[in-house]
């Protein structure tokens, strides 16, 4: 299973990763490698087994009682911002709403 | 040109009642507060933090399932919805994609093209973005990201595109909204927010829909009230049949509602669905149910409106009142407990629409809950009392505002006012002859048989005793002493 460059390329953009010409073509040979892995993996028949997206599963569903608890103070949650105003995260224009 | 036939799907979203959030146990009651208190190292998506599901907002999103007919599945699971927006400050969203908490259910709508059916595709459990404020100062545009919203419960109704006309879209909202509100899991607010509406919309023609074709479809988002769904829809669909009958094509594409302008604006083409790249959330173990599980939240579901409005119909209303009187669960409880106090159907319910209502636009009271009414008892016994001919009708007019205002019950309001009844023909016969004196010229026609006349001679008395004669006896007297001449 071949992942071409520009496939990654395009992912890499999706996830706003910059990667270099060389970094690229690296990328697609190990993608490619894991993709191939799968490919076999899919070989395998699984008719009878009842999908989940983890090999080990809880016994019974973890959940939490709908407690609310103390927030971080503010200026913890802004702490690593690279701007704020007025108790905001301060970022670039947003035009448009999105879902 | 010929005929077109429009092709509606809706999708809602709905924050959750719950008191936590979705993932974490930050307060969800954050409405006024300084942005960024409502937050913690989950919600902000800090690096290995662990989110746990809300037992409640789960809960909640089976009844909401059940309650519209949806199979909840044995198995289900929240995916990463990955996308790089400001709003989302983890770069991506938890959702259910692949296993919805619902799935396969349905609305059935009364119109006036007679019974209609909607179908709903799926109901599924996420969490909400952060708020952005978008500012421009000196000509420099930035925006604010307030995270207080970042991970609040949310729900996402999906129907099937089986709406064919913006009635039926509106019409199945206000019944989704009662729903939700009625199963106390949701507050139904869209000027606030809490609940957005969105619509998809596409037309084509008979021959099209003969043959199950649908054509491109617009999505319209920010939809924050039934009207402007309405509005919203019925330009869209002008705007897809002009391009058509110009020989144009529509492209797929998510537009936004202008209401000042009334017309949709273009916002961006449809964004394929991979390219999120969903994937199973590695930090929340699957959630299976079983059903025993669904039959437990199934014996919870709270009676909801149409289940009520059928029992108010039973006890002898019609359906315009019975729909008036569940307009809120607080007020057909309220209702009820006026009910059991004592008084008869028609009485309460009509003291309630009429006198009570009356109160309650003057006094803008919402009706969501019914502290600032007076007690529901009391206003049973003020009907039951009117009824019996205790008080009049004048005097329920005269005692209401009291009741508002004081709390008080019916006999202290009625002390206080020095409201009594005059029902003695000792006390009414004087006044009777009285105004018959004074009213010659209608005596006579009443004597001629002109029975209409008859209610202005009530009035005259009652008038004449400052609105408390008793009716009943008012009017036994009067004929009396109009038989006796
Ligand atoms: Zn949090």
């Amino acid at each position: 299973m071949q992942m071409s460059r520009e496939e990654v390329a395009h992912v890499a953009w999706l996830a706003r990763l910059a990667l270099s010409e060389a970094e690229l073509e690296r990328y697609a040979g190990q993608l490619s490698g894991i993709l191939s892995h799968i490919v076999q993996l899919q070989e395998l028949d699984v008719t009878d087994i009842a999908p989940t997206a983890m090999a080990v599963e809880a016994g019974g569903n973890v959940v939490r009682a709908d407690v609310p608890t103390a927030s971080a103070p503010q200026d913890e949650v802004l702490a690593n911002a690279a701007d704020i105003e007025d108790g905001s995260f301060r970022v670039r224009a947003i035009l448009e709403e999105s879902a | 040109m010929s005929e077109w036939l429009t092709v509606i799907g809706i999708e809602v979203h709905t924050q959750l009642l719950t008191r936590s959030k979705m993932f974490c146990s930050c307060d969800n009651n954050y409405a006024g507060d300084e942005p960024n208190t409502h937050v913690c190292p989950v919600c902000l998506g800090a690096p290995g933090m662990l989110p746990t599901v809300n037992a409640q907002a789960l809960e909640y999103g089976i009844m909401a399932a059940l309650a519209l007919d949806c199979s909840v599945p044995e198995f289900s699971w929240f995916e990463r919805k990955n996308y790089p927006y400001p709003d989302l400050v983890k770069g991506f969203q938890l959702t259910q994609y692949a296993y919805p908490i619902g799935a396969h259910g349905k609305v059935d709508l009364e119109t006036d093209h007679g019974p209609r059916r909607i179908g709903v595709r799926r109901v599924h459990l996420e969490e909400d973005t952060a708020k952005n404020t978008h500012v421009t100062v000196a000509g420099e545009s930035y925006s604010l990201v307030d995270c207080n919203r970042a991970g609040v419960p949310l729900m996402e109704i999906v129907t099937e595109p089986d709406a064919r006309s913006s009635e039926e879209a509106v019409a199945y909202l206000k019944k989704l909204r009662d729903v939700l509100v009625f199963l106390g899991i949701a507050s139904g607010k869209m000027e606030e927010g809490a609940m957005r509406l969105e619509a998809n919309i596409s037309v084509r023609t008979p021959a099209e829909a003969a043959a199950g074709v649908l054509r491109k479809r617009c999505e319209v988002k920010n939809l924050n009230s039934f009207e402007n769904v309405r509005a919203a829809l019925e330009y869209e669909r002008e705007r897809q049949i002009a391009a058509y009958e110009a020989g144009e094509e529509i492209q797929q594409a998510t537009l936004g509602w202008d209401s000042a302008a009334g017309r949709t604006v273009y916002q961006r083409s449809k964004e394929e669905a991979q390219d999120y790249r969903y994937f199973p959330e590695p930090d929340l173990p699957p959630l299976r149910f079983t059903a025993a599980d669904v039959d437990a939240v199934r014996a919870k579901l709270p009676e909801l409106r149409p289940a009520i409005i059928a029992r108010y119909e039973a006890l002898g209303l019609d359906r315009y009142r019975a729909e008036l009187l569940s307009q809120t669960r607080a007020l057909a409880t309220y209702f009820e407990t006026a009910l059991a106090g004592g008084g008869k159907v028609e009485r309460v319910a009509n003291l309630l629409l009429g006198d009570l209502l009356a109160q309650v636009n003057e006094r803008q009271i919402n009706l969501e809950e019914t502290t600032a009414l007076p007690a529901a008892g009391e206003l049973g016994r003020l009907a039951q009392q009117w009824e019996a001919g205790e008080v009049t009708g004048p005097q329920v007019k005269q005692l209401l505002p009291r009741l508002f205002e004081t709390g008080e019950t019916v006999d202290a309001a009625k002390a206080a006012l020095g409201i009594r009844v005059v029902g003695g023909a000792d006390e009414l016969l004087p006044i009777i002859e009285a105004v018959l004196a004074a009213n010659a010229a209608a005596v006579a026609k009443v004597k001629a048989g002109e029975q209409k006349v008859m209610g202005f001679l009530v009035g005259q008395v009652m008038k004449a005793t400052k609105g408390q004669g008793a009716p009943g006896e008012v009017n036994r007297l009067l004929a009396e002493v109009l038989a006796r001449d």
